[in-house]
């Protein structure tokens, strides 16, 4: 134990839909901190009116992204070692979303836009059919495991910069949830997933800055995914004559 | 300064790509309108082609080519990269797309020297 106690110099976003600033407030260095760690010490026992989210503390749940030092980051699974610039730490509201209050954003537009893209499962069969089988190794279910570890977190939304450039983009973590659906062979409706996703807000908007699959906390590669329903966009437009 | 989101390789190769492309839109018009002086003044023409040898104008030439090279293989790069479905060798794409792309602008510097 060292004798005497090391601080962090944090500084946090406070405000409004409509206006902010940033508060300073020292917080106690301990071994093994997280993120959420600091933001919580700071709740209970500087201002209890600071807002913020989280609910599983474990990765899982994906409500408690927040942009750390500037980039996009699961705060209850972010080490404060890793990420510390001097003794110094900027915590704020995801980019790319409106602010309700502080820490917390509206992530109605991010939940929005799955169901835009088509993210939802359309039915092929009845509850009287028989189950389909699906190969684990067929080509299909390979690209479907490389998207549905998704936590939607919207981490990847925020880093995206064509999001920030135009509003009407769907995003990397919709379009990457709609090529899962476009790759399942369970899914009775493909052409309306490739109609909602080659349109005016869909994949062609992409530039591949790569910074939703750099950022993404589960390791997933949504620019592999948008990369997948540009090719499936191009093949559907060259093979429409025939 | 670049924000901390951006730093990573591959939106340095798209902020490439951008300025790159832009750099030629820009030249372009110029070089079409130098071509056609062949046509409707050739005198002029020629005098410009000698003011091209002097050492500024080359080094300017080195920095085309480089742009040229810079956008070609970015290009090539995005096609593979959005086109080929083994993309996990992305970041390896980039790297190699900049070292060609130095590469032949310094071959290019070398010979007008
Ligand atoms: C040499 C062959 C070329 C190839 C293979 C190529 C390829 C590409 C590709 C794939 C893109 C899309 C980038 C993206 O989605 O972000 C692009 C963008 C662009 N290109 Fe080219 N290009 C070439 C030549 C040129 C030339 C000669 C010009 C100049 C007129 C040019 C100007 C641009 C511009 C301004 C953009 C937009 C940049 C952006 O979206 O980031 N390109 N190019
Ligand atoms: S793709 Fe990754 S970063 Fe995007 S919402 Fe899903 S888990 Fe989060
Ligand atoms: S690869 Fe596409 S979706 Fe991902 S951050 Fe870049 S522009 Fe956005
Ligand atoms: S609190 Fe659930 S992912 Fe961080």
């Amino acid at each position: 134990m060292s004798t005497k106690q090391e601080n962090i110099d944090v500084s946090v976003w406070r405000g409004d839909p409509h206006s902010g600033n940033y508060e300073n407030f020292k917080v106690p260095a301990h071994e093994s901190q997280t993120i959420l760690d600091v933001v919580s010490w700071i709740q209970q026992n500087q201002d209890a009116t600071l807002s913020y989210r989280y609910a599983c503390r474990v990765g899982m749940c994906g409500s408690c992204a927040m942009m750390v030092n500037g980039i996009p980051r699961w705060t209850c699974r972010t080490h404060v070692k890793k990420v510390l610039k001097g003794k110094k730490l900027e915590v704020a509201p995801l980019r790319n979303l409106p602010v309700i209050k502080d820490l917390v954003t509206d992530m109605d537009t991010f939940f929005d836009k799955w169901i835009s893209a088509e993210g939802l499962h359309h039915p092929s069969k009845t509850r009287l059919d028989p189950i389909e089988e699906i190969e684990p190794k067929s080509l299909g279910r390979v690209e479907i495991n490389a998207g549905i570890e998704c936590i939607n977190c919207s981490i990847c939304y925020a880093a995206c910069d064509t999001v920030t450039n135009n509003s009407d983009y769907l995003g990397p973590a919709a379009l990457q949830r709609a090529w899962t659906v476009y790759n399942d062979v369970k899914d009775a409706d493909k052409q309306t997933v490739l109609n909602a996703v080659s349109g005016d807000g869909g994949c062609l908007n992409c530039h591949s800055q790569g910074s939703c699959s750099v950022h993404c906390p589960n390791d997933l590669n949504p620019m592999n995914a948008i990369a997948g329903l540009k090719r499936a966009t191009a093949t559907s437009f060259f093979n429409r004559k025939g | 300064m670049i924000r901390p989101h951006r730093k990573h390789s591959l939106w340095l190769a798209y902020i490439l790509h951008r300025i790159s492309g832009f750099g030629l839109a820009v030249f372009l018009p110029f070089h079409f309108y130098l071509l056609s002086l062949v046509l409707t003044e050739p005198d002029r023409l020629d005098g410009f082609l000698s003011w091209t040898d002097t050492p500024i104008v080359k080094f300017a030439e080195f920095g085309l080519v480089f742009l040229l090279a810079v956008h070609f293989f970015g290009g090539l790069r995005l096609m593979a990269l959005e086109f080929l479905p083994w993309s996990i060798s992305q970041k390896t794409l980039v790297a190699l797309a900049i070292a060609s792309a130095f590469l032949i602008a310094t071959i290019f510097f070398l010979q007008v020297i």
